[in-house]
């Protein structure tokens, strides 16, 4: 027995040695809004260089923002940019915006083409309208045959920047909420199911009939789920398209720290609910190799990797935000000194 | 297995004078110190769980802490009524179910059942307690719940629907499907420690009452399960203690509600799930002290619980005040 | 009515509703066990056993990285539970009938119903932080926390098993009492030793909860004790929640390799007291 317990410690103290060896791990934690899109990044970056891995936990902004903080993780991800409570905290934190989402309504019910106001879609969260067949609903939607069944709202159980987001349009659009709930990433919601993640949201979602729900654009398409139009503030019903969010940005000022909310825009075809997401990095990276890493990563994100978003139903970040970007990332240091980036044409 | 049978140089004898048996004593305070690292273990959990909760002490009032509903980790309100209330309901819930069934168990493996159906019934209560409790989530989720959805909760509405208890909208998670899951994976616990307490009963009880006549059933009735009644309690509080502390197919099935409502229907939440929903994302020491001071609050109770189990159980075993055992 | 038949028929009564609550207890478990294995057998492959997780939408992928870390962890955790929990059963065993023992084994015995996510604060706190970071070492000692309790009180009860006889006559012979509890009571209680040991690995292989925020996760092999790493149990909880199809059938198939891993051992566990129980004779 003893013979066998020495030789299982001297295994696992050979491999952990063996593995330092390894290739490089680079550990990050966040938002669940991108991650159909980092997930296929880090693959595809890993494909290009076997040697450098990125270990992506999605476990919402909340998560990420304070792993980040705590130093648990290398970088974060989030779509709520950090507040200045929260930046205070880590006085270095770089926000990098990456792409662009949008979060929609999606919901499981016996019809499709859901058109919603603000007022209602507020209603509906607040808990006011308790069913399908409310007037108020039938009245945006003449040509839709309601069921009676009861509305059954889905949102998140965790912290969420897809929550930040969506209860940001809601704090714009109605007085109401804005009282009772606010604005955040976890908020005392009056009603509803709780989802782990934009992932377990629409699994809830996809599982419960009469469910209505907030998640990310791709997480419906991908489930084939239906999406909602929103009035937006030029009065127009918008479907949440790679070309509507776009246009959500297009008339925004960014601040050189990229920290913006994109919400509510106006722009006649403009989605509201639409969002930056960021990925958080130091701006002094302590490791040579893992600095040197995360830097070259970003450079590749927001160049080659703007491609691969299309597919996955997110917006690519406008030529000019780019611009603005790559000066950002070509200020981030690693021990000090910044890292040869090759150009881009 | 063979004992070692190398008695000759065993038997060297002992070494006179300050090394008499020092063999003896050195193993004796090894084994003291082995033993007492069971003490250390619970100190360390107590202590550390101490540590990690105290940064919320300061913003939590115990008394708002157990009676608020309201639960905003931003604004830095803890109030944990909505986690207690789920765990409670779901735990009675359970046990409503799991007790009757667990008894009835019980009582078909030792007593009433055919003999030949017994060690194959005793194996699968074996395989249910062996389950992890993430596939028993798993079940729940895909299989449970819309089996509640679509056949139980229209059933109990359609009967029992005048009853807060049966009311709402039918959407298959929430507290009952918790309950219910939770009574599956409690089955095990409870009628394996009835069984034992049942074996502990004297035979001598029974096979009086039957030899006055009584069937069966009246015999165990009679002079069975009275004795064996604070064992079963012991059982029930055992039962009830895991079902407390049941983590990972209660969030699965709850719906993760901080809502407290008479309807089972409802969706709810439990102290396990929202620690294991939040912890990994919490913003700040003092969520994290608070989460964790939850887990103060589940360790006491279970803590209470299985104590109190401890000392029920060890009552039958040693026999009524005053009887022989 | 008669009253014997009346009585008779209360007998017949309470027999069936008996047998009704084993048929409650046992019509779930045939379904989870029968779904587990049907749904999970349509994607158990050999690359599943050994392949990385696949992103979102893509074919193929497996849960390699997660077997491998679930017995990694369950290995670290052993390292760290066996000495501590069959030491504290032997002492238990060999001296715990004082006042002491007594204290012990009462504390060893409500320990082991603490709710394993609290074992899991436990954890982060003493490591997590302390590292400032998710292990495979913060994971492995939640998971060593929770084996040592019921491991101490098996390891106990499989001692107190070997017949006092046997001690008798070894002390008889003249053996000192520190070699007779180690040279001869010992090795006879080895098989059911053994047999505690693989019932707690057993137990800790099925733990979810400690690991969700020790652990974390890992899409890539791991077996450096100082990064995160994957597990079987917080793979299928990932996967169960998640709203993909593919990620569903993956998820009752990892649900299969887990449920053949833990009944391995079980089965282990049993036969081995078997064999022991029919040798001792």
């Amino acid at each position: 027995m003893t013979k066998k317990l020495a030789l299982a410690a001297l295994l696992t103290l050979g491999f952990s040695t063996a593995s330092g060896a390894a290739p490089l791990l680079i550990t990050g934690a966040g938002a669940t809004f991108p991650y159909p899109l980092y997930s296929k990044w880090f693959s595809e970056y890993n494909k290009l260089y076997p040697d450098i891995r990125f270990n992506y936990q999605s476990i919402g902004s909340g998560g990420g923002i304070q792993q980040f903080t705590a130093g648990t993780v290398e970088f974060g991800a989030t779509d709520a940019p950090m507040s200045d409570a929260e930046l205070a905290k880590v006085p270095d934190a770089v926000h990098i915006p990456t792409v662009l989402g949008a979060v929609v309504v999606t919901y499981n019910a016996p019809f499709t083409g859901l058109k919603l106001t603000p007022a209602v879609l507020a209603d509906i969260f607040l808990g006011k309208i308790t069913k399908w067949s409310d007037p108020a609903i039938a009245k945006i939607n003449p040509d839709i045959k309601f069921p009676d069944v009861a509305i059954t709202v889905v949102r998140r159980s965790d912290g969420s920047g897809t929550t930040y987001v969506f209860t940001d349009y809601l704090t714009k659009i109605s007085a109401e909420w804005k009282e009772k709930v606010g604005t955040g990433k976890s908020v005392s919601w009056p009603v509803g199911l709780g989802g782990k993640g934009n992932e377990g949201v629409t699994g809830l979602i996809k599982q419960t009939p009469g469910s209505i729900g907030y998640v990310e654009l791709a997480y419906a398409n991908q489930n084939k789920l239906p999406v909602t139009a929103l009035q937006n503030r030029d009065g127009n019903f918008v479907l949440p398209t790679l070309e509507s969010t776009s246009a959500a940005a297009a008339g925004v000022v960014l601040p050189p720290d990229f920290r913006v909310s994109v919400t509510d825009p106006s722009g006649k075809n403009a989605y509201p609910i639409a969002s930056f997401t960021y990925l958080l990095v130091h701006k002094d990276a302590k490791d040579k190799a893992k600095g040197d890493a995360m830097v070259k990563f970003l450079w590749w994100a927001v160049h080659a990797g703007q491609a691969m978003a299309v597919p996955l139903d997110y917006a690519p970040l406008p030529k000019p935000v780019v611009a603005d970007v790559e000066k950002t990332i070509q200020g981030l240091l690693v021990q000090g000194k910044p890292v040869a980036l090759a150009p881009v044409n | 297995m063979r004992p070692s049978t190398d008695i000759a140089s065993a038997r060297a004898g002992p070494t006179p004078g300050r090394f008499a048996h020092i063999g003896d004593r050195a193993w004796g305070w090894g084994l003291t110190i082995l033993g007492g690292t069971i003490l250390v273990v619970a100190g360390l959990i107590l202590l550390e769980l101490g540590r990690v909760a105290a940064p919320a002490f300061d913003h939590i009032r115990i008394f708002r802490f157990l009676t608020s509903s309201d639960w905003d980790p931003v604004q830095e309100k803890f109030g944990a009524l909505p986690f207690i209330y789920g765990t409670l309901v779901t735990s009675i819930v359970a046990i409503l179910v799991a007790l009757p069934v667990s008894v009835g168990l019980a009582l078909f493996l030792s007593e009433m059942g055919p003999r030949r159906l017994r060690p194959p019934v005793a194996y699968a209560i074996e395989v249910l307690a062996a389950i992890p409790s993430v596939i028993f989530g798993l079940w729940g989720l895909f299989v449970m719940v819309p089996w509640l959805r679509e056949f139980l909760q229209p059933a109990l509405q359609r009967t029992l629907g005048f009853l807060p208890f049966f009311r709402g909208p039918m959407i298959g998670l929430g507290y009952l499907a918790a309950g219910l899951i939770l009574a599956l994976m409690i089955l095990p616990t409870i009628a394996s420690v009835t069984i034992e307490v049942l074996k502990t009963v004297p035979p001598a009880l029974k096979e009086g009452a039957l030899a006055l006549g009584a069937t069966r059933w009246e015999a165990i009735r009679i002079a069975v399960l009275p004795y064996a009644r604070p064992g079963i309690l012991g059982a029930t509080l055992l039962g009830l203690g895991r079902a407390l502390g049941e983590t990972m197919a209660v969030t699965m099935v709850i719906g993760n509600s901080p809502e407290i409502s008479a309807s089972l229907f409802a969706p709810g939440y439990s102290l396990p799930a929202v620690i294991a929903n939040e912890f990994a994302e919490a913003t700040g020491d003092v969520h994290i002290g608070a989460l964790a001071s939850l887990g103060l609050v589940l360790f006491g109770i279970t803590l209470v619980l299985n104590a109190v189990a401890q000392v029920l159980i060890m009552t039958v075993a040693r026999g009524p005040r005053g009887a022989k055992a | 009515m008669n009253p014997l038949r009346w009585r008779r028929f209360v007998n017949v009564f309470w027999t069936v509703a008996s047998g009704t609550g084993v048929l409650v207890a046992l019509i779930p478990l045939a379904s989870l066990l029968w779904l587990v294995v049907s749904h999970g057998a349509k994607g158990l492959s050999a690359s599943f056993f050994v392949s990385l997780p696949t992103p979102v939408g893509e074919p193929g992928g497996g849960v390699g990285n997660a077997i491998v870390g679930t017995f990694f962890m369950v290995g670290l955790a052993s390292l760290m539970a066996l000495p501590v929990g069959v030491g504290a059963g032997v002492y238990l065993a060999e001296k715990g009938d004082g006042p002491a023992g007594r204290a012990i084994r009462f504390t060893a015995e409500v320990l082991a119903g603490v709710p394993s996510i609290v074992i899991g604060i436990v954890a982060y706190g003493l490591i997590v932080t302390q590292m400032r970071r998710f292990s495979a070492l913060a994971g492995g000692v939640a998971l060593a926390l929770i084996m040592v309790p019921s491991l101490a009180r098996s390891t106990e009860e499989f001692i107190r098993l070997v017949p006092t006889a046997l001690r008798e006559a070894s002390l008889a012979l003249g053996v000192p009492g520190w070699k007779t509890s180690l040279r001869v009571i010992i090795p006879t209680a080895l098989g059911g030793i053994v047999t505690a040991v693989l019932l707690a690995v057993a137990r800790a292989a099925g733990e979810t909860a400690p690991l969700l925020f020790t652990a974390l996760n890992n899409q890539y092999w791991n077996l450096d004790p100082t990064q995160p790493t994957a597990s079987l149990t917080v793979q299928i909880y990932n996967y169960a929640i998640s709203p993909y199809e593919d990620w569903h059938s993956k998820a009752w198939t990892a649900a299969l390799v887990l449920l053949l891993l833990v009944g391995l051992l079980n089965l282990m566990a049993r036969l081995l007291s078997r064999n022991r129980m029919a040798g001792a004779r």
